[in-house]
């Protein structure tokens, strides 16, 4: 469910960044800090990747993540499993209410033939730009590349299956200042595209900016959220402790 | 209201150019040329087939679940699906399928998600994961842990209800049916035949599955 967010305590405060709607980010956040991510104009997407900083083999796990939480869509208590059972990082606090798993990210061919071809020569850095693209630039600055481009998350995004699996994408469900947070319980490469989600239906190319804001917020507690949200959690917090013993 | 759609292939077993039993719990790694037919038969019901497929020239492209998702709109596959490449490519058109729902979000079990799934001292269970990793270690072509990537589960289901949730649902599959899938480019096939004994996707007692492939252009 969406939630009011708190205010980032001042002395906390880490580094605030803006990335533009279309454009593609990555960084290393540690255990115990946190990412919120703002929707700056109503109609933002992140899509997002997470590899353990020290071990890249290990990466965030689509499949694992769902099946833990017997779920398909992400929000606040959720942990992001990576496929060693360990918890990347994890949903603190959530304005949207619902983060989606299983769409991937659009590429060229699909963002030309939606909303028309566009190149660096004609548009200069109005071109519009693709997740696949963006997440395969961001990845090869880590050493990463197409063997790591697997299932992301789209947050801010909502699709919802029928009951023969037919996905609608939500318009309804984006609103101006949405914030999520993301508290990473490990060192944590993060990968990002504010491309459009590819199943967003709207006819022109207009993906909000995103506003990225790190603090100090410190790692699990014992009555975390997210921690106590299922005793699959409990385990997976429990392993991910054991390497920071 | 869900709504299973079955499509029954003409290919007849006896003209298959290849067939393999895979035993419960074991792996099995093998080209699949572009025009030739691979079929899974579930030999006794209920059992999980965790697949793969690469690109067999240039393994980086490999099966998509994300794309294969997107691209049809649909979270299940059945007959018509196109299984989608990284790249954007169609791999291979599900031809055939007396199931009618077959699974791409569950991933494949591993012994690090059975601890966190069902409890820590699992990490001793054979899991698919496992087996992938040996047929990879024993495979002379470059692939490692970091192309497992999201998989097929024939035969499983996995349902995802409106709101949100994700569910093991018990097995729609029973003995005799299979599923069968045209290459549309070559491919190399990796299946583990699942271990899994924690939840019903194998009905809790694995058993073996049957595979078949057609050369180009086979017909009934």
């Amino acid at each position: 469910m969406a939630q009011h967010l708190n205010p980032i305590p001042p002395d906390r405060f880490l580094w605030e960044e803006r990335v533009p709607g279309g454009c593609h980010w990555s960084g290393v956040l540690r255990r115990g800090q946190a990412l919120r991510l703002t929707d700056l104009g109503g109609r933002a997407n992140v899509s997002a990747l997470f590899f353990n900083a020290h071990e890249k083999l290990e990466r965030y796990n689509m499949a694992d993540t769902l099946k833990a939480q017997h779920t398909a869509y992400l929000t606040r208590g959720h942990a992001l499993y990576s496929d060693m059972g360990h918890v990347l990082c994890s949903i603190v606090a959530d304005g949207s209410g619902w983060h989606d798993t299983v769409c991937g990210v659009g590429d060229a061919a699909l963002v030309a033939s939606r909303y028309g071809q566009t190149c660096y020569q004609t548009h200069r850095n109005a071109m519009y730009r693709n997740g696949r693209d963006g997440l395969l630039v961001e990845l090869g600055k880590w050493g990463l590349g197409k063997r790591d481009l697997v299932p992301n998350v789209n947050f801010f995004s909502r699709v919802v299956a029928d009951d023969d699996g037919r996905l609608h994408f939500d318009l309804a469900h984006s609103r101006m200042g949405a914030s999520v947070d993301l508290r990473c319980d490990m060192d944590v490469i993060v990968v990002l595209s504010a491309a459009p989600h590819p199943l967003d239906p709207r006819a022109d190319y207009a993906p909000s900016d995103v506003m990225l804001t790190a603090w100090q917020c410190g790692p699990a507690g014992p009555d975390d959220v997210c921690r106590n949200a299922c005793p699959e959690n409990q385990r997976g917090f429990y392993l991910t402790d054991l390497l920071f013993r | 209201m869900t709504t299973l759609h079955y499509v029954v292939s003409s290919l007849d077993p006896a003209a298959a150019t290849y067939t393999a039993v895979i035993p419960a719990g074991e792996p099995w790694l093998h080209p699949v040329r572009r025009g030739q037919t691979l079929r899974i038969l579930d030999l006794e019901g209920n059992q999980a087939v965790d697949t793969l497929f690469y690109n067999l020239h240039r393994p980086e492209e490999r099966y998509s679940a994300a794309d294969t998702v997107r691209a049809q709109g649909a979270l299940y596959l059945t007959a018509g699906s196109r299984l989608m490449s990284t790249e954007g490519n169609v791999m291979l058109t599900i031809t055939a399928d007396t199931c009618g729902r077959h699974d791409t979000l569950g991933g494949a079990c591993s012994c690090e998600s059975n601890m966190v799934r069902y409890a820590l001292d699992k990490r001793p269970m054979h899991s698919c994961r496992d087996s992938f990793l040996y047929a990879l270690s024993q495979y002379d072509g470059g692939l490692t842990k970091r192309d497992l990537t999201c998989n097929i589960n024939f035969f499983m289901n996995v349902p995802v209800t409106p709101d949100g949730r994700l569910t093991f649902a018990d097995g729609v599959s029973a003995p005799g049916k299979y599923v069968e899938m045209r290459a549309e480019m070559d491919v190399l096939c990796l299946i583990s035949n699942c271990p899994q004994l924690n939840n019903p996707c194998n009905a809790y007692n694995p058993t073996p599955v049957q595979v078949f492939i057609w050369d180009t252009g086979a017909v009934a």
